[in-house]
């Protein structure tokens, strides 16, 4: 049976689901939360690329390798604040990240 | 055509269910190696559509770079991940409903969505094949409409870099530190001293 657009959207839309599900189901766990946000960003560039490829333009398959960059940015920078918040706290519990609340 | 097709179930169920353990693992370490897989099949549906490229800087990017950066904080923080899943359980019906509400949406509007045939007229502005490899394809419409993009991206990737380093860098107190600029800006005179020592009398 032919394999169609729908299909690969189909995929898509259940990761992106899955990772706002993750957000909600370990909404303790810091690092987790980013895993779901990469998974997110994983289903946005399914979209990107399988629009691309349907509907016969390279301008999807270039804006997911912005996709990917930004990704990439946003877990180095994502960790590297989890990482120096850990060693002021010692402790990276969601509830806890309060010292900027008025 | 019946190979991709069974290809393609293979890899989706393969992605979705590591999807699933990525959110649901006990262990965090499991959470990342699962990731990992749905990367590894992400890169494969990539495959199968034709985009050669992106699968591999997926391959690279994300399994090279930053699942092995998820790794290293997971496994360098010593952080009690038993106490962090309290309110599991709290959170799963909330979390279920809106999250099957978003999938049904999300499926229901790709199932009865068409393209009309009319619109795809005249709107790829550097169709995909020719004859051209998709990596040279790629380049072709990275380096020239989408030129200032990618610069952007440069930066956008200079400056999480950057910030990065800064965010980690510590300068603790008390920590002795080899100061080689100073070693090697030392003198002869400086450090060497010369005593005539009078005959009998001995030095000090």
């Amino acid at each position: 049976m032919q394999i169609g657009l729908a299909h690969y959207l189909t995929v898509a839309a259940i990761l992106f689901t899955l990772g706002i599900f993750g957000i909600f189901l370990n909404r303790k766990n810091v690092i987790i939360i980013l895993m779901s946000i990469e998974l997110m960003l994983l289903a946005v560039n399914i979209n990107f690329v399988a629009f691309s490829a349907f509907l016969n333009d390279l301008t999807g398959q270039a804006f997911a390798m912005f996709v990917l960059t930004v990704a990439a940015a946003e877990a180095a920078i994502g960790l590297a604040i989890l990482v120096v918040y850990f060693r002021n706290r010692g402790t990276i519990r969601v509830e806890d990240i309060n010292m900027m609340k008025g | 055509m019946i190979v991709q097709a069974i290809l393609f179930y293979i890899f989706a169920a393969v992605a979705i269910a590591s999807g699933v353990l990525v959110v649901s693992a006990r262990n965090p370490v499991h959470s990342v190696l699962f990731l990992i897989l749905a990367f590894f099949s992400s890169a494969a549906l990539f495959i199968l559509i034709g985009a050669e490229f992106l699968a591999m800087i997926l391959v690279i990017v994300y399994v090279g770079a930053v699942a092995v950066l998820f790794l290293f904080v997971v496994m360098m923080l010593d952080i009690d991940f038993v106490q962090l899943r309290s309110g599991f359980m709290r959170y799963l019906p909330v979390g279920a409903l809106i999250g099957l509400l978003l999938m049904a949406e999300l499926i229901f509007v790709v199932v009865s969505w068409v393209v009309a045939p009319a619109a795809l007229k005249g709107l790829a502005a550097r169709p995909l094949g020719g004859g051209v490899v998709n990596t040279r394809a790629l380049g072709d419409v990275l380096y020239t409409r989408y030129f200032f993009a990618f610069e952007a991206a440069g930066l956008i990737l200079l400056v999480a870099m950057i910030g990065a380093i800064v965010l980690t860098l510590r300068q603790r107190a008390g920590v002795r530190r080899q100061k080689i600029a100073a070693q090697l800006a030392r003198a002869r005179r400086e450090t060497v001293e010369i005593v005539k020592v009078p005959l009998g009398q001995g030095g000090e």
